[in-house]
């Protein structure tokens, strides 16, 4: 059955379909209005990672924020939020480490350490895995993880651009990527 | 012979006049006041004219539903001997930010009405209705026989209204503030209580923030030897807990604050043995930021608990599991999903007696991590509780067998309301959309009135629906359905459904009309983000005119578009008190 469903496009309603061109039945809706999303689609990619193509045609679509979205009211989110900004706010400055690949996350203390270098070798013995050098022209070129990081305003940016002291105080989570796309990163 | 003869004359007469007459009104209006549900007093009131006026004199609590389906003079007029007033206002989509911020539902209006009509009002309970704390101040100061006022979901207020409800509410014995927008200015209203006041039966300031003056609290709480419900802020420590259940072992609902503060062990001693003084405790909530290890000095106030929610603690599995362990009496539990499936599994093993379950997510805007509970734990509580017949589950992971297994073990769900917090997910395991488990849950569970559904949906989802949920109330979609023909099943079957929310749905103008006349035994229908034009709504508009259709735009849409439609019957005509964002039809 042809979906009547208007993506975010804004077209009028006539009948778009989903899903890739070529393929039968549409998956997933999308969600719609592209300006309700308030954090980045890059993690959308992350997901098909593995490599399994039954896994790719079951991923969950983009993990956009949609408004109102889960159903929880906003004086439960806003309690959920002062608990966040209170253990964040705290003595130590902890954000979540992901690695594509890792079944679970960590969390690291930002405060303990003093510049880059010292962060990297951390990740690196952490998650025993190599990233390599910066450059600010090439980013991780050459390595096969490029560490990105979440910043204030939502986007997913490289780790090693901007002074230590602001990237502390930016960085809301910290995302290793792995593979072709942690090398386009370094191309751009 | 002859006194019996005119004995037997005068008892045909009397059974002639009362053939003639109708049962008098004071034994008829006696009779119905011992009614309490509005559904069978409005079934009362349509027998006869004379049964319609007993009813409207006797009646002494309205509920109304939608507070634009009727206006405040409309009201008074029928029920002229009101005491106790319950409202609601806004569409429920508004408690998730889809309502604009003036959208209406002022009280203030029927507050004018009110204090001209029914001076002798005791109780008012509002659900998302905005008021101001210029209403509040009018309130408290032009009902003197004021005792019970309940607002959940409100906004539009501060604690500035609560301390003019304090100052002035005499007889007052009802204070029960919930999950409002609330300005919170810091916690002096408390102290606004005089020191004569000793009515206050119930409590609850849980949702504000600020701290109060604890003395006046502790002084407050030592005076009113009859309160039963008490739930403090978050802002209460476990030693001022411990200082007040010491002057209030009788409590039956009781809310902490922080279950987190350091104790010593004589502290912590003298907090569990006035615990265990709390005999007829039956609800327990607050809990906030509960430690582990001060969780065991509930366990003696836990016996007769028949209510615990846990939906503000974090507890790990082990530690719901060993608290468990001493509520065997429990019937209703809410908790997050920090507990995971393991917690669950302690849910089925101590509670036969569950009836409700509500799982809440700790971290619903995060779903990086692989957390929370999954149909395990579902299916894990449905064995062990039998009773269950309300749910509200929140889980990233759903399978249709799983579905199917927790409605085989629990037929007997009156509220069912499962959210799979990923838009448009199938089951996990077969990649299928999920509607063999909601068409098992109508099949199954013929009791059900309220339904939400979730995950990947296909039109089939609302067959089942339609031809099965013969008492479906309450419907609830989102990110569903493939084509009109979906809400078409819906609204061709369900012969009681009254409020039919949409949101992200496929839907268009064909199905949005095929309801027509099935509106007006509605309460209301919200859709939003759907494919509802413009001309469609108008169409509805003007083809039944005894319905009020609403169309809130949103910036930068289309003109043809309708973004957001809310309609609902009315017999107060269109409203006049909308905001410019809202166009009424």
């Amino acid at each position: 059955m042809e979906v009547n469903y208007e993506n975010g496009l804004n077209l009028k309603a006539t009948e778009l379909r989903l899903g890739l061109p070529g393929s039968d039945e549409p998956e997933r809706q999308t969600t719609p209005r592209p300006n309700k999303r308030t954090s980045s689609e890059i993690s959308s990619s992350g997901l098909t990672d593995d490599g399994n193509d039954d896994h790719q045609a079951s991923a969950p679509p983009a993990k956009a924020q949609v408004v109102g979205w889960p159903p929880i009211r906003s004086y439960r989110k806003n309690c959920i939020q002062a608990k966040k900004n209170e253990v964040e706010g705290g003595t130590g400055r902890y954000v979540k480490v992901s690695v594509d690949g890792a079944a679970y996350l960590r969390k690291i203390d930002l405060h303990v350490y003093g510049s880059y270098p010292e962060l990297l070798e951390a990740l690196e013995k952490m998650f025993k895995l190599t990233i390599g050098a910066y450059s600010e022209r090439e980013g991780y070129n050459g390595s096969e993880y490029a560490p990105t990081y979440e910043d204030k305003d939502g986007d997913w940016m490289l780790v090693g651009d901007v002074p230590w002291e602001m990237f502390i105080s930016s960085c809301k989570r910290l995302r290793i990527m792995k593979g072709s796309e942690a090398r386009g990163l370094g191309c751009i | 012979m002859g006194s019996y003869s005119s004995e037997l004359k005068r008892s045909k007469d009397s059974d002639e006049s009362a053939r003639r007459s109708s049962f008098p009104d004071e034994v008829l209006e006696r009779v119905l006041s011992l009614l309490k549900s509005h559904r069978d007093r409005s079934s009362v009131s349509l027998v006869c004219k004379d049964w319609y006026n007993a009813e409207r004199w006797s009646r002494t609590h309205v509920f109304i539903g939608n507070c634009y389906s009727v206006s405040p003079e409309i009201v008074a007029r029928r029920f002229p001997r009101i005491r106790s007033v319950t409202l609601k206002g806004k569409p429920r989509f508004s408690d998730f930010n889809l309502v604009p911020e003036n959208w209406g539902a002022d009280i203030h209006a029927w507050l004018v009405v009110f204090a001209a009509k029914y001076p002798f009002l005791e109780e008012l309970r509002l659900k998302r209705m905005a008021i101001s704390d210029e209403s509040l101040e009018f309130l408290a100061i032009s009902f003197p026989n004021f005792k019970a006022l309940s607002l959940l979901s409100c906004d539009g207020f501060s604690t500035n209204g609560l301390a003019a409800i304090a100052t002035h509410c005499k007889n007052l014995t009802e204070l029960d503030i919930q999950e409002n927008g609330i300005d919170d200015k810091g916690g002096s209203w408390l102290s606004c209580f005089p020191e004569s006041f000793t009515s206050l039966e119930v409590l609850n300031f849980a949702n504000l923030t600020s701290d109060i003056n604890f003395d006046a609290l502790e002084k407050l709480v030592g005076r009113c030897k009859s309160m039963r419900v008490l739930k403090l802020n978050r802002s209460v420590s476990l030693e001022q807990l411990q200082r007040l259940l010491v002057s209030a072992p009788q409590l039956a609902e009781l809310g902490t604050g922080s279950f987190s503060q350091e104790l010593t062990i004589h502290e912590y001693e003298d907090l569990e043995s006035t615990l265990s003084n709390c005999k007829n405790m039956h609800t327990l909530s607050g809990l906030w930021d509960a430690k582990g290890i001060y969780l065991p000095a509930l366990y003696p106030a836990c016996s007769h608990l028949t209510f615990l929610n846990l939906s503000y603690a974090a507890l790990q599995s082990v530690e719901l599991a060993k608290l468990l362990a001493h509520c065997p009496r429990l019937k209703r539990l809410w908790v997050l999903d920090t507990v995971e499936d393991k917690g669950l599994e302690a849910v089925g093993l101590n509670c036969p007696l569950l009836e409700e379950l509500r799982v809440f997510p700790a971290d619903p805007f995060d779903d990086e991590i692989v957390h929370g509970v999954t149909e395990a734990g579902f299916v894990a509580v449905s064995f062990g509780c039998p009773r269950l017949h309300y749910v509200l589950y929140f889980c990233r992971q759903m399978t249709n067998a799983a579905v199917a297994t927790i409605v085989q073990n629990c037929p007997d769900f009156t509220h069912f309301r499962l959210c799979i917090m990923n838009p448009g997910q199938p089951d996990y395991l077969t990649n299928e959309p999920m509607d063999e488990a909601f068409g098992a849950v109508v099949k199954t569970c013929t009791k059900l009135q309220r339904l939400s559904v979730s995950g990947l949906l296909t039109d089939l989802t609302f067959e089942y629906i339609g031809r099965y949920a013969k008492n479906l109330e309450t419907l609830s979609v989102a990110f569903a359905g493939r084509s009109d023909w979906g809400m078409q099943c819906v609204l061709g079957g369900c012969p009681k459904l009254r409020k039919l929310e949409i949101r992200d749905c496929p839907f268009g103008n064909a199905a949005l009309l095929s309801g027509l006349e099935k509106y007006e035994s509605m309460r209301s229908l919200w859709m939003s983000a759907c494919n509802v034009t413009m001309n469609g709504c108008r169409l509805l508009a003007r083809e039944m005119p005894r319905l009020n259709v609403e169309v809130m735009k949103e910036d930068g849409s289309d003109d043809s578009q309708a973004d957001k439609v809310y309609v609902y019957r009315s017999i107060a005509g269109p409203r006049r008190d909308a905001p410019p964002s809202v166009l009424t039809l």
